[in-house]
């Protein structure tokens, strides 16, 4: 995953998680130790792309518009990457058999990631990162006791 | 979270119990009315091995609305076994059908159906699920995702025989 698909991921989730407030881009580029200005370019991408919206003045920021239960990984990552499961051999015509056997592979691969990507919303992140923080709560109980 | 007063309701307004020979056409019928394509037989057959056989092991719950005029006759329905010991793996839950009927998703039934799949393999002292999905079914991949399921120390691999 290239580094823009994931602060744009980071951004969502932090919006997405504090949906009453608006947030500065300073505060999540903060958090995630993200330069303003590449973060800036990834945010404007995704209001582009109408998954956040950006108010200006006091009390203004970003937050999130989308929706958390349908807007999957892959959603987002398309808008930064390439996606796509397309023959990346420099030519399919005189490839041999060792060159598809190794694209075979390839491709097994990014079908494999892709797809995770795809079953993975914004809400199952969401999810994911609350039995996360249950874990380590229980496991800090643990060490003190 | 936003999802409490949801489940809450949800929690009021639903039953889940082992499905019983009552159930089963009305099983079918979802079924069919989902895939588009009735397996009577095949149904029958899982009811007979999940529903009446083995019942310590095997399950099949159904979710039907408290108040029978509310809704259909069953909501909802999953199925699930014990299995193990293949390629060394310890006994786990299995979970290989589950259905919502698609006028009443994203309400939370699915999840319930699971949650309580897995209690019931958490009383027998289970405690690891599997299951086994397609790669371009995000609808249920989505659905275990959510449920906090990711992908597991065993691979699914197959082989084409027509390809030998």
């Amino acid at each position: 995953m290239q580094q823009s698909s994931r602060i744009a991921i980071y951004a969502l989730i932090e919006l997405a998680s504090n949906p009453d407030r608006q947030l500065s881009a300073a505060e999540i580029g903060e958090k995630y130790r993200i330069s303003a200005h590449h973060l800036a370019k990834v945010l404007m991408t995704l209001g582009r792309a109408g998954l956040v919206k950006a108010t200006r003045g006091v009390g203004g920021g970003y937050s999130f518009i989308g929706n958390a239960k349908r807007l999957n990984l892959l959603d987002v990552i398309s808008l930064f990457e390439d996606t796509s499961m397309g023959c990346k051999l420099a030519d399919p015509s005189t490839a041999t058999a060792e060159e598809w056997a190794l694209f075979d592979i390839s491709k097994e691969i990014k079908e494999i990631s892709m797809s995770t990507y795809a079953s993975i919303t914004i809400a199952t992140m969401l999810k994911q990162i609350e039995r996360r923080k249950k874990a380590a709560a229980a496991k800090n109980k643990i060490g003190a006791a | 979270m936003t999802d409490a007063p949801e489940k809450r309701l949800l929690e009021e307004s639903l039953r889940i119990r082992k499905a019983t020979s009552e159930h089963l056409q009305h099983a079918i019928d979802l079924d069919a009315r989902i895939t588009g394509q009735p397996k009577p037989e095949y149904w029958q057959d899982i009811f007979e091995r999940y529903g009446s056989r083995h019942v310590d092991e095997r399950f099949f719950l159904v979710a039907e609305p408290r108040d029978p005029s509310s809704g259909p006759e069953i909501l909802g329905l999953i199925v699930g076994e014990v299995r193990g010991w293949e390629f060394g793996s310890e006994p786990c839950g299995w979970v290989f059908a589950v259905s919502v009927d698609p006028d009443y998703r994203q309400q939370g039934i699915g999840e319930a159906l699971f949650q309580a799949l897995c209690e019931k393999f958490r009383e027998i002292g289970i405690t690891t699920v599997r299951t086994m999905v397609r790669r371009q079914d995000p609808l249920h991949m989505s659905f275990f995702r959510s449920e906090g399921m990711m992908a597991g120390p065993y691979i699914q691999m197959e082989l084409n025989l027509e390809d030998e």
